[in-house]
Formats: structure tokens, C-alpha cells, sequence
């Protein structure tokens, strides 16, 4: 595609696939999940309902994940900058999260799963947040 | 790679402000006193230090709830009505602050909290104030997807965009409206996190 037809559409118009949506579900999941292991601190909470979320989250995320890997004529050195120093800050945040259970006793199969909703959590938001810059950093028409 | 910036400039009119060299999406002399926070969030959560606790929690809510409702219900409608070059140039001072602000308020507030609750027994399915703080968890989970999901990833895009050399004014337009209604709903919400504290606090 030549520049010139490249700019005949705004930016904001170009058609992406969901991947800002199915991410911010997955983040949703892992935030319920967490709320649910939370609300039964300090007893042992029951995992059912939690580790089903948790899977179900990781899904929303990997084919977020696949979907953003086929992109053509996307910004991936601005979403990879932006992903990397967002990882960074809510790597700290969620490993603050993890210590605050790890410091409250959390131990066995509720620490693992909670530290597997942290892990989602950790790079759903980075995803989000690189993915909405590097979607206005993009041409305004894929090459597919 | 293209330069993407310069395939997209000109669409649509710029949108005036600051020289984008001068805007830093995080401004770096924060950082430190972000860091100085959070270690001392984590000093008090390990030590049990039951004051720390207690002013993490109350300072940090206290700021949090207030500069929400600010923000979303005082600021945004005025944003709303200013031009899109006097939007752009409060943003590029206002956003980068917010950026840094935010998160580390709210992380103080929560952890703090969730560590004031457990040690005060208040999560104990026996006590009055348990039915409340799931509530609360569940106002602060809705609070948290918003924030997380729609308005700091639309806070951070849009000073990236304005540190292009020519700004798309109809991105920020867009991103900024996100903003402002995103915060104008947590802004409401935070109303019932006010209730809840204050249930908490007398039962």
C-alpha cells in the first residue's frame, strides 16, 4: 500500500480486532477471581469458582495475545516500548500483592493460584495500555 | 518501520500546546518519591506497624476518593466544554501527573487497607463488617477495570500523542471524552465507597 492511500483515512477509523475488549474481560475475570479469594482471607477459600475464572481469564488473554500477533502495519516498536515500562510498574504492583498474601500466611494451592491471576493480571494491563498507543500510532489502513 | 507519526500527521488539524519535546508521559522526578511510598507501604505491611497501616490507608483513600471525585465530576464537565488546543494543553500538564499519582494512591490505600481489615478481625465471617468489605472489594474490583481497562490506557495514548510532532487533535478529542467520562463514573462510584468506610468505621 502506498503512503498516499495509507493517509486517505483518519487513524482513529482504521478497524482493529478486539484485542483491547477481550483483554479488559480477562482483566475483569482476574479481578473477580481475586475478590473472591480475598473475601474468604484469612480461612482457606474453595478453588472451584477462582481457578475456572483464572483459565478462562488466560484464554481472553492468549488469543488476545494471537489476535495482536497478526496485526500488519501496527506500531510494534511504540507497543513494545510501551509494553516493556508498563510491565515494569505493574510487575512491582502485583509482586506487592503476592507479598501482602505470601506476608498473611497464603500458602499451598490458593498462593499458586493467586500468584497465577497476579501473573495475568501483570500483563493485562501493559497489553491494554501498549495496545491503545501503538493503535493510534499505526497507519490508518492494514496491509491485509 | 515506518515513521507513523509522520504517515498519520496529516489527517487532521494539530491540536496546539506545549512543544511535545517538554511533555513526559511519566515525569521522572516522581519516580522517586513513588518508590519512597511503596517501600514504606511495604515496611509497614511487613512490620505489622499498626499507625503506618492506618495513615497508608486513610491518607491514601482520603486523596484517592477526593481527587476522583474532582476530577470526574468538577474538572471533566469543564474539560468538556473547553476547545480541543485548551484541552490538549491542560492535559499535557495535568495527564503526566495523574499517570504517577493514581496508581501508587490506590496501591497504598488497598494494601494498607487489606491489612488493616485482616488485623482489626474485620473479615471474619462473624463480624458486622464483613458483608461491607466484600461490598467494598466489589465497588473497588468495578473502580479497578475502569481504571486499569478504559482510563489510564487512554490517559497514557493521549500524551503519546501529543508528543508527536504534529498531533492528531481528532485522537485526542476521542481519548480525552474516554477519559472524562471514565473518570466522571469512578468519580460516582467512589460516593459508595464513602458510605461503606463510613459503615465500617461505625458498626
Amino acid at each position: 500500500m502506498s503512503s498516499e492511500l495509507a493517509t486517505a483515512a483518519p487513524t482513529i477509523q482504521r478497524r482493529f480486532p478486539p484485542v483491547a475488549e477481550l483483554t479488559i474481560c480477562s482483566l475483569a475475570l482476574v479481578v473477580i477471581g481475586g475478590i473472591l479469594l480475598a473475601s474468604y482471607a484469612p480461612r482457606r477459600p474453595p478453588l472451584g469458582v477462582p481457578t475456572a475464572l483464572a483459565v478462562i481469564s488466560a484464554a481472553l488473554l492468549l488469543t488476545s495475545a494471537y489476535l495482536l500477533s497478526r496485526l500488519q502495519m501496527f506500531a510494534w516498536e511504540r507497543f513494545l516500548l510501551v509494553f516493556r515500562w508498563a510491565l515494569l510498574a505493574y510487575v512491582i504492583s502485583a509482586g506487592m500483592i503476592g507479598f501482602a498474601f505470601i506476608h498473611d500466611h497464603t500458602r499451598g494451592a490458593p498462593l499458586v493460584l493467586l500468584l497465577v491471576m497476579l501473573v495475568i493480571f501483570a500483563l493485562d494491563v501493559p497489553l491494554i495500555i501498549a495496545f491503545t498507543v501503538a493503535r493510534y500510532s499505526s497507519p490508518p489502513h492494514s496491509a491485509s | 518501520m515506518t515513521d507513523t507519526g509522520r504517515v498519520q500527521a496529516g489527517n487532521v488539524a494539530a491540536a496546539p500546546g506545549p512543544p511535545p519535546s517538554q511533555i513526559q508521559v511519566v515525569p521522572l522526578k516522581g519516580l522517586p518519591i513513588v518508590a519512597a511510598v511503596v517501600v514504606f507501604v511495604i515496611v509497614s505491611i511487613a512490620g505489622n506497624w499498626l499507625w503506618a497501616l492506618t495513615f497508608c490507608h486513610v491518607v491514601g483513600g482520603a486523596l484517592w476518593t477526593a481527587i476522583d471525585l474532582f476530577v470526574g465530576l468538577i474538572i471533566g464537565p469543564i474539560l468538556g466544554r473547553l476547545s480541543i488546543a485548551a484541552r490538549a494543553e491542560f492535559a499535557a500538564r495535568f495527564m503526566p501527573k495523574m499517570v504517577l499519582l493514581m496508581p501508587t494512591l490506590v496501591l497504598m490505600t488497598l494494601a494498607a487497607g487489606f491489612q488493616l481489615a485482616l488485623k482489626e478481625g474485620n473479615l471474619a465471617p462473624s463480624n458486622p463488617n464483613h458483608a461491607w468489605l466484600i461490598v467494598s472489594y466489589c465497588v473497588v474490583g468495578v473502580m479497578a477495570v475502569i481504571a486499569l481497562g478504559v482510563l489510564e490506557p487512554a490517559n497514557i495514548a493521549v500524551l503519546v500523542e501529543m508528543r508527536k510532532s504534529r498531533p492528531d487533535g481528532a485522537v485526542i478529542a476521542l481519548l480525552m471524552r474516554r477519559f472524562l467520562y471514565t473518570a466522571g463514573i469512578t468519580g460516582l462510584m467512589q460516593v459508595a465507597t464513602f458510605i461503606i468506610m463510613t459503615r465500617v468505621a461505625t458498626q
